[in-house]
């Protein structure tokens, strides 16, 4: 594998060797601090980031590499009207990896077919995001020891919600994982992914409007933002922004073991008054996100411990 | 009605009532100089209806386009006023240059000279996608 554009270009086998890494990074981190020294990862983000991109740097820097890039169109040769793929090429000539978010989708996937070196998606527009999926899913592991019979509800901007469609293409590889996906109208999961993924794999998943009435049968509650970023008209994201709202009178009758995760940032779809709850997982979900991207930029530089 | 044999050329049959000139359109016929008929709602035994093309010389046909458009359609090549082969299109795995994506947030739809490909992802219901964004392409 030379790029990471698509979760579901990772098996299971390689999803679970990703953990594993990640897992002996956090018991041994001085035997991964100098394996990326001389070797150069290129953060191209055509969006704002916080979390992936300081994700991705802290990650190779902490591999011993070393980092270039940018953090915002305007920044780089695409305000001028330069192409991905040119931008892909040039870039290939200082550095040894990409991480590219871009608000368009499929615009990884056109660097990757433009270079040699690997390219790693850090998200495309409303498609996909498959390192945030790597970092759900050795949370999901830590939180819960397994990844198979688990009933996943999915909350929020499904439409939209990159995180979610690799959520569910990944998990529903595991035996016995269901979905119930909880949206407005608007902003249901796209017929892609209920067509190629759900349905094609006769995977069961129901979709609901009520996170009340999901609650009580969720073994992970996947939260997401309703993104302003993805609207074109401002009126439908005012008015659908607050459509679902995680409070701890919601979580009364959720289970002891459930486990909550958001890709973060949030707005106000959690209130901060469920951050003490143990349940709560999403802050630590961003700590395992930097050492599963320590794996995956180690796997694809093909760069193994001694 | 009656349209004249051919002597030479391509008789694309069981074309979808209403789909000729839409294949006329996707093959650019209208550039050609030789002859060129168009029949619609011709009738037939299997599909009730029917349109066929005739075309009066052989030429390079697209024939990723016309499995896309029905792997059911019927190619004829003609030779001396004889069928020198018949055969049907095979439904592509990818189609370049036909269609063109319609999600204002594909990259296709601002990257220069990026071509417009889509892939063959569920051959049950001829459906295709784009392999920048995975829209669904519009109904045939």
């Amino acid at each position: 594998m030379k790029d990471l554009i698509d979760i579901r270009q990772l098996s299971r086998e390689e999803i679970q060797e990703l953990i594993t890494t990640a897992l002996d990074i956090i018991d041994h981190p001085a035997d991964y601090a100098h394996l990326c020294e001389g070797k150069k990862l290129a953060t191209l983000f055509y969006e704002p980031s916080t979390r992936t991109r300081l994700s991705f740097e802290s990650a190779m820097l902490e591999l011993g590499g070393s980092i270039i890039g940018f953090s915002e169109a305007n920044s780089s040769s695409a305000a001028k009207g330069e192409s991905v793929a040119d931008t892909a090429r040039t870039v290939e000539c200082f550095a040894d990896i990409i991480a590219m978010r871009h608000p368009k989708e499929g615009a990884p996937y056109v660097a990757s077919t433009a270079v040699q070196i690997p390219v790693i998606n850090a998200g495309d527009g409303g498609h996909f995001h498959p390192t945030q999926t790597l970092t759900d899913m050795i949370t999901i592991a830590r939180e819960k020891g397994r990844m198979d019979h688990m009933v996943i509800g999915c909350c929020g901007d499904l439409k939209f919600g990159r995180t979610v469609h690799s959520l569910i293409a990944a998990m529903s590889r595991y035996e016995g994982c269901s979905f119930v996906l909880i949206s407005p109208e608007e902003l249901r999961v796209p017929e892609s992914v209920r067509e190629d993924i759900l349905e094609s794999q006769h995977i069961p998943y129901k979709e609901v409007r009520s996170l009340e009435e999901a609650m009580p049968q969720l073994d992970i509650l996947y939260m997401t933002r309703v993104q302003r970023e993805r609207f074109f008209n401002e009126a439908d994201y005012v008015r659908l922004k607050d459509s679902y709202i995680l409070t701890p009178e919601k979580l009364r009758t959720a289970k002891k073991d459930l486990t909550i995760l958001h890709p973060l940032p949030r707005v106000n779809e959690i209130s901060t008054a469920v951050d003490s709850d143990p349940r709560a997982a999403y802050f630590r979900q961003v700590k395992n996100g930097k050492y599963i991207r320590m794996a995956l930029i180690l796997k694809l530089l093909h760069i193994t411990k001694a | 009605m009656i349209i004249g044999t051919i002597s030479e050329g391509i008789v694309i049959d069981h074309i979808p009532a209403g789909k000729a000139m839409q294949i006329y359109d996707y093959l650019q016929l209208d550039q050609l100089d030789c002859e060129v008929a168009i029949i619609k709602n011709a009738s037939s035994s299997k599909l009730g209806k029917k349109d066929i093309l005739k075309i009066g010389k052989v030429i390079d046909l697209n024939l990723d386009l016309l499995g896309y458009i029905d792997p059911h359609i019927t190619v004829n090549i003609i030779h001396n006023a004889e069928r020198a082969e018949k055969f049907h299109p095979q439904l592509p795995q990818t189609l370049k240059g036909v269609l063109r994506c319609k999600n204002p947030r594909c990259i296709s739809s601002i990257e220069q000279e990026l071509p417009q490909v889509f892939r063959l992802a569920d051959k049950e219901k001829g459906t295709y996608r784009c392999i920048y964004c995975d829209t669904r392409a519009e109904e045939k």
